[in-house]
């Protein structure tokens, strides 16, 4: 296994309240992984301390072997980038110009942006299935195209390892399958790593070869999803009853909700 | 673009003339260079270049303060950082420091309110519109009247009756004044332009600039400190006033677009031109009276100002 990212002991959280409590796992070179649990399990607090967007509090995590938190932040950048769950923007920005806002890791200070950087904004665009949008102004895109813009701002980073935020929450079914199948061909074909916290667990099934289950800050159960997707896992941690199946088109597991009242 | 950059350069030279050709005393375009005319002319050129300086320093001030709340109706006299470096300069009077101090006071003043409303407004790491606006709008009442209460109770002559510390002057008493200011509000907007990148990534949001590499919390300092010197430099001398930074910077994003990379530009040409205009307008309207510049900005200003918060509303 090709290791790309290891994390090793990872603590942190916010000011007074630790989140992530010694945290160990690593993520492989053209891994799909999966970050799933339960409201409050720190899902998002564990990406925003890999993205560096908060500081770890203790242990590390290294990239190609490097500690992320000595490293300078646009050449972190030039090599991770992350999607957020929601994008709201207030200013009448273009599309074009957002997405091209994925070259500053590569820019120096007042350096303009050259033909390239703009044809790799085109390429992004494109990419994400996107290009005719990119004269209109980002506050009047409905959100899976926003979603999708601001995936393709993040792939105009070109980075070798993307982090998504929960990127489907608001988005319909059709456009969930719509993005998901888009990080599954960037995954395949461009061989970029990708890493999501989902909360709809199918999802996750289908899409991800790695899922790790967070509970209470802690790793409960890491694996393939046949290994995780288990009813006893989910039953420990979700406080419902379930029953998993088997998906008759992907074989994947498939976990189907038993309401209380049928029990 | 470029086509509207040169029209704005076109207009601000239009409203140069105008403003050196009228006055109490109108001059045509023939005695300009007349030689008994030359005094008044160099009054005016004065004033015109501290309107230029004031207009592109208070709109500059603008655009980085909407930048870091993400909202465009931030600006140093919404959220009172026009009132506490005003109140930094009347404290400095009073006491009654050398007049190159007196900046440094309002300075403090600005940065003190700055930091004030910004802590006010925060809830959970966001800055809600309403919140934001109801803490500038009470540090700035706070703050002014604390200004009129010291205007009153001291006995000095410079500040008795100066009513125009509330409501501007951009008359030039002494050149080094109109030296000191300019320099710090050109070098001021020369260092916040190096920042465009940053200011465009942290308007769309904080963490999203850090995920484009952005060191947010230095970069946010900086621009802060150097927002505060821009309008404290600019208050000590013209006193306060407002809507400048709210309503150019608005309209040159309609005009030129969010990217601070033009517009910081473009915003000093429109600010430029507004304030000289109005300037002109407050010398000539009534004449021998001066209407102080502020009721000029505020009358443009605030029904712009009341557009702009409907419509914020209405997209939620």
């Amino acid at each position: 296994m090709d290791i790309f990212v290891k994390a090793n002991s990872l603590c942190g959280g916010y000011r007074n309240r630790e989140v992530i409590k010694d945290v160990s796992f690593s993520i492989a070179r053209g891994d799909f992984m999966g970050i799933i649990g339960p409201n409050g399990s720190g899902k998002t607090t564990l990406l925003r301390l890999l993205t560096r967007a908060i500081p770890i509090d203790s242990g590390e995590v290294r990239l190609e072997g490097k500690s992320i938190a000595g490293m300078d932040l646009k050449e972190f950048c030039r090599q991770v980038a992350f999607v957020p769950q929601e994008t709201i923007i207030n200013f009448p920005f273009s599309v074009f110009e957002v997405v091209l806002l994925g070259r500053i890791p590569h820019l120096k200070r007042l350096q303009p942006e050259t033909k390239k950087d703009r044809q790799i904004a085109s390429g992004a665009l494109a990419m994400t299935d996107v290009g005719h949008l990119e004269d209109k102004r980002i506050d009047e895109l409905s959100s899976g195209e926003r979603q999708r813009v601001i995936i393709a701002k993040a792939l105009t980073q070109e980075p070798a390892l993307l982090f998504l935020d929960e990127p489907t929450s608001h988005l319909d079914i059709g456009h969930q399958i719509q993005v998901l199948d888009l990080l599954r061909k960037l995954n395949s074909k461009n061989s970029l790593t990708i890493v999501l916290v989902l909360h709809d667990l199918n999802l996750a099934a289908e899409f991800c070869n790695r899922i790790i289950l967070l509970d209470g800050g802690e790793i409960f159960k890491e694996g393939s999803p046949e290994e995780v997707l288990t009813y006893q896992n989910i039953e420990a941690l979700y406080k419902t009853t379930v029953v998993v199946r088997e998906n008759p088109y992907s074989h994947k597991p498939f976990v189907v909700l038993v309401p209380k009242g049928d029990k | 673009m470029r086509s509207r950059i040169i029209l704005l350069v076109i207009l601000l030279v239009v409203a140069i003339l105008w403003g050196i050709l009228k006055g109490a005393v109108d001059i045509s375009f023939r005695d300009l260079f007349l030689p008994e005319n030359q005094p008044i002319v160099i009054l005016r050129l004065m004033r015109i270049a501290l309107s230029i300086v004031a207009g592109s320093g208070l709109a500059v001030s603008g655009i980085v303060l909407q930048a870091i709340m993400r909202n465009s109706l931030a600006e140093p006299y919404l959220l009172g950082t026009s009132s506490g470096a005003g109140l930094g300069a009347v404290i400095a009077i009073i006491i009654g420091v050398s007049w190159a101090t007196i900046p440094v006071f309002a300075f403090i003043g600005a940065i003190f309110s700055l930091v004030l409303v910004y802590n006010l407004a925060r809830q959970n790491g966001r800055i809600p519109e309403q919140s934001l606006i109801l803490s500038g709008v009470v540090v700035s009442i706070a703050l002014s009247a604390i200004i009129v209460f010291m205007i009153s109770i001291s006995g000095s002559e410079v500040l008795h009756g100066a009513t125009w510390w509330l409501w501007g002057n951009l008359q030039v008493y002494d050149l080094k004044f109109l030296i000191m200011v300019s320099v710090t509000v050109f070098f001021g907007i020369a260092a916040i332009y190096i920042f465009f990148q940053d200011l465009n990534a942290i308007s769309i949001g904080e963490e999203e600039a850090i995920h484009l590499g952005v060191n947010v919390n230095q970069v946010k300092r900086i621009l802060i400190v150097l927002a505060s010197l821009v309008t404290a430099s600019i208050v000590s001398v013209c006193g306060i006033i407002g809507f400048v930074g709210l309503m150019i910077p608005h309209m040159m994003r309609l005009v030129v677009g969010p990217n601070h990379k033009v517009l910081i530009p473009a915003t000093c040409l429109a600010a430029a031109i507004f304030m000289v205009f109005s300037d002109t307008l407050a010398r000539t309207l009534l004449p021998p009276l001066e209407i102080p510049i502020g009721v000029i900005t505020a009358a443009v200003g605030a029904p712009i100002f009341i557009i702009l918060l409907k419509r914020s509303q209405r997209v939620k």
